[in-house]
């Protein structure tokens, strides 16, 4: 699936497209910094509650296309002013990192992969 | 016997290996037109006019039991037996070529036999194919293309790192300064993707550089991140000068971490940006005492042939 795609999820609401015609390969669930940049994979969606700019340094570091963040936290405005600059979508949700996981797990057609 | 035209030892590599990589098989035509032992000379003649081939194996389904060449035919039409039976006037006395054989060894053929096409068996001795020097030549130049294609691309890129080659650049890196946290990692990333270096270096280069600029963010008292490159490597050094690290063995452990509650709370202090550090790095040292802490990792822009 592309980035865009992401907008179309139940719940999902865009709070910046970054470049939605770049593909998403894979997913990535956490929320210690140094782990997303240690194993999250390249050209991937990172499912997170860390909510503050240093969240999209890591994703665009570690070559995270886009960030899906949970639990109705909300986007601090220098935060959305970085994803912009650094073509980073942002997603907000109510789900929980768990829900949103699952949700983009199906669209990835990952949830019988068993490598899911 | 006459060899292949060129010398096997002092060749370039990329064409010694091509022509040993390459098969007969994958040059061969497969797309084979044959006829039968009972197909009169005259009908071959039609068939070759038709199908615009010179030579036309004769098969007992798919064993191979001769050849009738335009050679055959043309002393058929002399001779005025064009009307007769392939099996009475087709090559029987036949050099055929195996669809495992490199194709150096189909080249030293054509050298050494003057027929223009041989026709190819598998193992079972069924007729898989016919390979002419045409097959030969027009694979071998879309081969080349490819691997001169290659090279030319890698001497592009090693002449990119040249041009970065002894640039340093020093980033001041200041204590609990998350507001610019990330700015020196952006930096090296972009200097990188500008030299062409391949996206999964960048990503180590990034990696790296963005975890000791945090270290010097989060636990030092402020210091510098010094990003020095030449056209192999590039290395990366965060230097402050203090607190330093009490147990630097216990530091490298993943999962160590002396992160406060609300530096934890940012998302820092999973203990693990050191073991990423020396993950991602060809080489890594590091030195701490009370008077500061100093690391130095290096990174290989152009590893040979490298897992992603
Ligand atoms: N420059 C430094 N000065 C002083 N202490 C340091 C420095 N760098 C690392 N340390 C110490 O080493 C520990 C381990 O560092 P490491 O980067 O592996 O993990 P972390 O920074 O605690 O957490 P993470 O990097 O996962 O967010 C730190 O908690 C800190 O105690
Ligand atoms: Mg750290």
């Amino acid at each position: 699936m592309v980035v865009q795609d992401l907008a179309q999820l139940e719940g999902f609401t865009t709070q910046c497209m970054g470049n939605g015609s770049q593909q998403i390969q894979d997913a990535y669930t956490g929320d210690l910094l140094s782990d997303v940049m240690g194993n999250a994979p390249a050209e991937s969606v990172l499912i997170t509650i860390q909510a503050h700019k240093n969240t999209v340094a890591v994703a665009s570091l570690a070559g995270i296309r886009a960030l899906v963040i949970c639990n109705n936290r909300s986007i601090p405005s220098d935060m959305l002013q970085a994803a912009e600059d650094e073509e980073i979508a942002i997603f907000t949700t109510a789900e929980t990192q768990f829900e949103a996981s699952c949700r983009i797990a199906a669209a990835l057609g990952r949830i019988n992969a068993g490598k899911a | 016997m006459q060899e292949i035209p060129i010398n096997t030892i002092t060749s370039p590599n990329v064409i010694l290996e091509l022509i040993y990589r390459l098969k007969v098989k994958d040059v061969m035509t497969t797309d084979l037109v044959t006829a039968g032992k009972e197909t009169t000379l005259r009908q071959i003649q039609y068939i070759m006019r038709e199908k615009q081939v010179t030579g036309l194996p004769i098969v007992v389904g798919k064993r191979l039991i001769g050849i009738v060449s335009m050679d055959d035919i043309i002393q058929a039409l002399d001779k005025g037996y064009i009307e007769e039976k392939a099996q009475d006037h087709m090559t029987r006395n036949l050099i055929v070529l195996e669809d495992d054989m490199p194709i150096s060894f189909a080249i030293s053929y054509f050298d050494r036999f003057s027929y223009h096409r041989f026709p190819v068996l598998n193992k079972h001795k069924e007729l898989v194919g016919m390979i002419t020097s045409r097959d030969i030549t027009s694979t071998l130049l879309v081969e080349i293309n490819r691997e001169i294609e290659e090279l030319e691309k890698r001497t592009r890129t090693t002449s990119l790192s040249e041009e970065m080659s002894g640039e340093i650049h020093t980033y001041t890196i200041m204590k609990n300064d998350f507001e610019n946290a990330g700015y020196a990692s952006t930096e090296i990333k972009k200097r990188l993707k500008s030299a062409g270096i391949a996206p999964h270096i960048i990503r180590r280069a990034a990696i790296a550089s963005y975890e000791l600029e945090m270290n010097l963010v989060v636990h030092s008292d402020g210091g510098e991140l010094i990003a020095e490159y030449s056209p192999q490597t590039m290395q990366i050094t965060a230097r402050d000068s203090g607190p330093g690290i009490s147990d630097v063995e216990a530091a490298l452990t993943p999962g160590w971490s002396t992160a406060s509650e609300w530096i934890r709370s940012l998302g820092f202090g999973a203990g693990m940006g050191l073991p990423n550090v020396r993950s991602v790095a060809d080489d890594f040292t590091i030195e701490s005492n009370r008077n500061g802490t100093t690391v130095v990792c290096t990174i290989e822009l152009h590893p040979k042939q490298e897992e992603r």
